[in-house]
This record gives structure tokens, sequence and C-alpha cells, in this order.
């Protein structure tokens, strides 16, 4: 058999969920392997159970054609599995070389930094890993972090790479330099497993996929051949709309009117420098931005919760630069921050509680200081009904909610008031397809009854199917502003790397070319 | 300035830091694992009586000094069973470690040593000139007639970095401070490690306590540490979480009590000099002399759950 690793009848059940059922999969040696499903259709369980986190009810690993029984990860590193997590197993205060080596040092008891380094330095350039062994992980990028757990799996002598949803926090550049990467490794005959909910990588980067559904293997295909709707379908299990049409827009005035904004850290630091956009009533107006440029301070600043250095925010004509966050709400502002379980919901309290946060003192859910629970069960029922919430329960905690519910309950509250704008941050973050399209039907609606929308996302996608302008930010400055029908991924992704020239954009979309090819 | 000249101001500047630069580093040992330990103050208390104990029942006060190491690391392996086994607050634990260790110290000197305290034939540590560095100019001043635990703690503080900063062991132990989850997915034994770094951590303290009861004097008196676990504390941050910087610190310290002394009966208030450690301490937290960053996963638990 030429299969470097089969799984069959793989079964693994939690209490009250089948996570695993009869799980069947086979990798060959030199090739990319998608698993593609949504959350909680078990690709996690299954990764855990290959990686020796979780031990199988029934069923059987062959690695090489011969059983494995995994207790821990350290068997299967053992074994020759190297894995990259989600979120990165490293250690931000040691250096490169440390964190690759760390558990299995070179020297005895003094530990030999220098010959570390030096056997970093061969691994990066026998996989074409390029980074600097002696830098501290913290200051390096997400991209080149990545770069470090993928050379730890290797120090550890992997013949087997999984690499959990390794795009969710890279750019657009990024995310073409890792594919790259896999695709030499893959032709340097490393198999890969390569775990996502994202239609458009795995078709991308995949030789073959297998689609998981509520927790069984509903199809392996040939990537070749496959549609991106067939695999959403496949997915989801239903005919979904992958890019919702949009109507024409119907722009109005200018509702939102943002001058020469300045805003600062509580360091004192410059986040958002000399900003200035306007959007209208019927337009969602997209601001799009690698993490951490200053596009999350800019909104929580138009919400009154950071305040304005310089600069000023006019909204419907008028200048709210200076007033309280209660005060702009009461304007006809509403704000879907970017964290739902931290800034969106308190999660201690129930579905009737958060969806009166923002009304509480007012009447009919309050008279002179004393709560009215009734009125605010009433109210909350409503709009459970309404925005289709589930479980349709006031009196559950918001914490045993699923992320997409969750999304639901701050956005009933918000649209509930009926505001002219809406500032949504990161809508989708963490959600599943189904759950996305739901929630991009809502945004889109809002827009056609002439609300104006501005939203901040970090998936360009996103902001490309949604927008109607983008506004590119690239450390806090406003790069510029395009139009979402003409423009192109490359463009914006360019934009967010904070080159404007045409002459950057041609070398490096040649660049960005040269990496593409298979 | 005659009085930056005299010597025993100098001298009393490295006496003086002995006793926080060891729990200090002590301290460091066992945050740089991951465990907050601010039961240096119990732990000195504990080492300083066991020291004078059997020093004066053996006659050796180098037994003395074992027994206090013992004693320190049998109490930095119970501190470390609660903090890390059983994930208890690691702060309400050094709180209690030094509430009880100021108290059974007390009550074993009444119970063990009667109303007049430890008996005054107690032998304590040899004090040391070492002729070359005697004439030495300004280096000679401070090492006038020091207790032979000031040289070793200068030993110590060498051989503290060197193990945290040139070994295996210190990169794991570090790691584990930083990334516990990291470090156990690379098959380090996150427990085992924390245990070593507390009880190093319980050792260094114990020989501070020591320093003060059968180095500088051979006797002990209810809760005669101080507060200088706390300083100690104070210098472990301030020096940033390492041993030379604790040692800087401790020196700083040990300066501003040895001045305050010097100065006794002079127009400035002793009392405004005694108060610097302290002002610096804030200062240093508030992060006006560089920015004094914690271990990440400094005080936080490490639960295994396989």
């Amino acid at each position: 058999m030429g299969d470097f690793l089969s799984v069959t009848e793989l079964t693994k059940a939690f209490p009250g969920v089948l996570a695993n059922d009869h799980i069947n999969l086979t990798l060959h040696r030199g090739e990319v392997h998608a698993i593609l499903g949504e959350n909680g259709a078990g690709k996690s369980t299954l990764m855990k159970l290959i990686y020796g986190l979780y031990e199988p009810d029934s069923g059987e690993i062959l690695l090489e054609g011969n059983p494995v029984h995994f207790h821990s990860p350290r068997d299967a590193i053992h074994a020759g599995i190297g894995m990259v997590h989600q979120h990165f197993m490293l250690i931000p205060a040691l250096t490169v070389a440390d964190n690759v080596v760390l558990g299995d040092e070179p020297g005895h008891i003094r530990y030999d930094r220098k010959q570390a380094e030096e056997k970093v330095r061969s691994l990066s350039n026998q996989y074409k890993l390029t980074v600097d062994a002696t830098a501290k992980v913290g200051d390096l990028s997400v991209g080149l972090q990545q770069r470090v757990e993928i050379l730890k799996a290797f120090y550890r002598k992997a013949k087997l790479l999984i690499l959990d949803e390794p795009t969710a926090l890279l750019t657009p550049q990024e995310t073409e330099e890792l594919f790259s990467i896999i695709r030499h490794l893959r032709d340097e005959g490393i198999p890969i497993l390569f775990i996502s909910h994202k239609l458009d990588e795995v078709r991308a980067v995949a030789n073959r996929v297998t689609v998981m559904r509520a927790g069984k293997t509903v199809a392996t295909l040939s990537v070749a051949g496959t549609t991106s709707q067939q695999l959403a379908n496949l997915m989801v299990g239903r005919d979904v709309v992958l890019r919702i049409e949009k109507q024409p827009q119907q722009r109005g005035s200018v509702l939102l009117d943002i001058r020469n904004l300045e805003v600062q850290d509580k360091d004192k630091h410059p986040r958002v420098r000399g900003v200035s956009f306007q959007v209208h009533a019927g337009e969602v107006f997209g601001l799009a931005g690698i993490d951490g440029n200053g596009q999350f301070e800019l909104v929580d600043a138009i919400a009154g919760l950071l305040n304005v250095f310089r600069g000023s925010v006019w909204f419907d004509g008028q200048n709210i630069t200076r007033l309280s966050p209660g005060a702009r709400t009461a304007t006809g502002i509403a704000y879907v921050p970017q964290d739902r379980q931290v800034e969106g919901l308190v999660l201690n309290f129930d579905l009737v509680e958060n969806l009166m946060l923002r009304d509480f003192r007012r009447r009919p859910f309050s008279r002179n200081g004393w709560l009215s629970r009734q009125a605010a069960v009433k109210y909350a029922n409503d709009l459970i009904q309404r925005f289709d919430i589930r479980p349709p329960d006031a009196l559950r905690k918001a914490a045993d909610l699923s992320g997409g519910n969750q999304q639901k309950v701050i956005l009933a509250r918000e649209v509930a008031r009926d505001p002219k704008l809406l500032i949504v941050a990161q809508p989708t973050r963490g959600l599943d397809v189904g759950a996305i399209e739901g929630i991009h039907r809502q945004l889109l609606h809002l827009r056609d009854l002439g609300k104006a929308i501005l939203l901040v996302s970090l998936e360009l996608d996103e902001i490309m199917s949604l927008s109607d302008r983008i506004g590119v930010i690239h450390s806090g400055v406003l790069q510029d502003i395009v139009d979402a029908k003409t423009v192109t991924r490359e463009k914006i992704g360019l934009l967010m790397t904070g080159s404007r020239s045409d002459e950057g954009a041609r070398i490096l979309s040649s660049d960005i070319q040269e990496v593409r090819k298979p | 300035m005659s009085i930056l000249t005299n010597p025993q101001l100098w001298a009393g500047t490295l006496s003086l830091a002995t006793p926080l630069a060891l729990p200090a580093i002590g301290g460091t040992f066992s945050e740089r694992t991951g465990v907050v330990n601010i039961a240096m103050e119990g732990i000195m208390l504990i080492g300083a009586f066991f020291a004078v104990s059997f020093s004066y029942w053996t006659g050796s006060p180098w037994l003395g000094l074992l027994a206090a190491m013992a004693a320190g690391a049998l109490i930095a392996w119970i501190f470390a069973w609660a903090a890390i086994r059983l994930a208890s607050n690691q702060v309400v634990l050094g709180m209690a470690v030094n509430i009880f260790g100021a108290g059974i110290t007390a009550f074993l000197l009444n119970t063990i040593f009667g109303y007049n305290g430890t008996p005054p034939s107690t032998a304590s540590l040899p004090t040391i000139t070492i002729p070359a560095i005697k004439s030495i100019p300004v280096l000679g001043w401070f090492f006038y007639q020091q207790n032979v635990l000031v040289y070793l703690m200068l030993v110590l503080v060498m051989a503290s970095h060197w193990l945290l900063f040139h070994t295996r062991l210190g990169l794991r132990m570090r790691a584990v401070g930083e990334n516990p989850l990291a470090a156990d997915t690379l098959g380090l034994n996150v427990w085992r490690l924390r245990y070593t770094g507390v009880i190093i951590g319980g050792v260094l303290s114990a020989i501070g306590g020591a320093y003060l009861s059968i180095g500088i004097l051979n006797s002990f008196d209810v809760n005669m540490t101080d507060g200088r676990g706390y300083i100690a504390l104070a210098a472990m941050i301030f020096g940033k979480w390492t041993p030379f910087g604790s040692l800087g610190a401790a020196l700083l310290f040990g300066f501003a009590s040895s001045l305050s002394t010097a100065l006794q009966g002079n127009a400035i208030p002793t009392d405004l000099i005694a108060m610097l450690p302290y002002a610096l301490t804030v200062l240093a937290l508030a992060g006006v002399i560089g920015k004094s960053v914690a271990p990440a996963a400094d005080g936080i638990p490490y639960k295994l759950d396989r």
C-alpha cells in the first residue's frame, strides 16, 4: 500500500455527542490532503485523535501500514507526526532557536545555543523556511511565527505535517507564501493534512479533499474538477449561497463624516493618523486592513470608547466628537464590537438581560429605578423570534449559545433600536458558512433599508462581497478608498501592506504570480 | 562628602544587600517557572530559626546552615504542592506561609529556648577578609570583614545566572514560566520543573534567613527578618527577574539602609532615606526605570486535562 497514513472506522464519543463517527481517511505520500468542514463537524477531534491528544473509542490508525496507538502527543511526535496548531504553541520571550529545540536541546548540562542556532539554520535552508534563528519570536510577524512552528515539527523529524486552520491569522500575501512552502514540502515527498473551512484555499493548495459534516466523512474527492459550490453544498448539507447577490445601491446623504481623525492608545502611541472618510445612508463602507493597523481603534473612537486626540466625528450633521458612548447611541449609532464574548455580551447574564443592556434605564424596562422584568422578558422573546435565535429560550445564559447565535443576540439588540448607522467589527469571526450567510443577509438587508453600515473585518472576502466602497488602512493611515465593484484582491492586498505606488504594485504582483505557479 | 569615603558605609551596603539578594534570587527562580512567590519572608524566618537551633545543638554553624536549607526546601515543597498540585491561589498561599513562619518560629523559640531566647554561646559563621582584596581601594571597603555567606551569595548570583540562562534546565524552567502548554506539548514535565524552581527558591531564601541569625548575629529574635522578604520581592521585580538585576537592586536598597545608618545625627532625617527602597520600587513598577515584565505565565496554575 502506498498510503502513508490510513484511518479506518475511527470513532470517538463525548457525553452527548458522537464527535467522530466511523471516520475513514487515507493520505498518500506526496499529497496535500484537505479536511474540509464547518466548525463542530469533527475536524479538530479527528486531528486530536491522530495527534494523540485523545484516544479513539474504536477504529484504527495505520502509519506506513502499521497500527499505532498514541497515548499522548509525545508518542505521535516520536512516530513522526508534526502538527502546527491554529493557536501557536510558541514562547514569545525566547528566540527562534530556543523555541525550535526546546525539549530536545543540544548540549549536556550546558545548553549549546550555538549548535541549536546552527541546526535551525540548516533546517530552514533545507525546507526553504527562511527565518532568523536568533530573533525573538515575539518580534516576528504571524507568518514567520508559523514557520517557526513548522521548523519545530521538522526538528523532531516529522514525516507528516498537520496544519490546523493555518491561514486563519495570515494576510493574503503571507497565505500565498505559506502555500508555496506547502507545495515545496509536498514536492519533497512530505504528506500534508490541511484542515480548513475555507473553500478557496482548499482548492488552491490541496490535491484531494475529504469533506466532514456532523462527525462523519461525507466524501473524498480529487480537487481538480470540483467547484467551490459543490464543496460548500457537501460541507453544509444543503444548497448554500456563497456570494449573496446585492441589490443595486440606493445611496443617500452623508451620515457619518470623519474629519482628520487621530487616536492614541493608552500608551500614547498614535494608532489612527489623520483619517478622513464619509459613509452614506444605504451603503456598506468596508474597512480592510491587517490586524493591528488601527482599524479597531478607529471604530472604537467613532463609538466613543476611545478618546479622539485630534480631528472630529460628525454624525447626521452634528459634531459628536465629545459625546459619551451612551449619548452617541441615542443619536442613532449602533455598535457590534469585535469580541462578542468580551465586549458584546455579558456571558453570565441571560438573554433577557443581554438584550435590554442598552435600554435598561428607560421605560418600559425600568420605572423610577426599579427594573421591570416582565417587560424585558416580553421584549426578549419578541427579538428571539424575529432574529431566529436558537435555542429560543430567553432565560438561557448567553454563554450557553453557539457563536453564531451569540452574534445574532448582539445584532438583534443593536438593530432593534432602529439605528441610522451600524458599526460592525468582525461580525462573522469564527462562524460557520451557514451562520455567515445569515449574518451577511441581515447586513445587506439593513443596507437596502437605507441604513449606513461601517464594516471592519480581517476577512478580505467578506469585505469584498459586502461592501460598496472599501477603505484600506495601514499603520493608522487610510491608504485609499476604492470601489468594491472594480477593485482586485491583489490591489487591496498591496494597499494593506502599505505599498501605494504603482511601481511597488507591479513588482509585488509579479511575485505573487511567481508563487502561484503550482 | 566625607561620608562617601567612610569604609563602613560600603561594607554596610554589601552586608545589608546580602539578605535581600538571596531571597530575591530565590523568588526569581520560583517566578521564572511560573509560580508567584511572596513567601520569602516566612521562609527566611524559618531558615533563620533552624540555622541558630542546629548551630547550637551541633556546635557547628555549617550544620546550622544545612539545616536552614533543608527547612527552607521543606516549606517550599509544601508551598509548591499546594500551588502546583492543588492549583491554589499563590498570593494567598504565600501570605499563609509568611504568617505561619512568623508564628511557628515565635512558638518554637519560646518552647525550646524559653524566655531568654537562644543562648549567647551559639556559634556563628566566620567572617573573612581576603588580604588581596583588602588593599584594593574601593573594593577593599566593600569586602572589609564580611561574613562567609556574603561571598557565597556572590557565587550563587553567578551560578544562578548560569543555570537560568546557559543550561538546558534553565531554558526549560523559563519556557514553563512563559507558556506551560507549549512546553507540555513538547514533552516537558511542567509540574516537576515548577517544583524545582520553587524549591531552589526556598533554599536560597532560607540561606538569606541564616545570614541574619548565624551570619551577622548568633541569635534568633521573633520576627527578626523585619520585612526583608518583602523588600526582596521588590528587588526581584526591580531587577527584572534576573539574578544580576536582583543583586543590583539589593545593593541599591542596601546602600539606602546603610546610608541612613551613617547619616544618623546629621541634618537629613534618616527616615526619609530609609524610605528610598520603597519609593524606588513604586517607580520601578510604574515603569519609570525601564519596563519590568513578569514571566507570561507567572501566577497561573497549569492543569493537566489528561
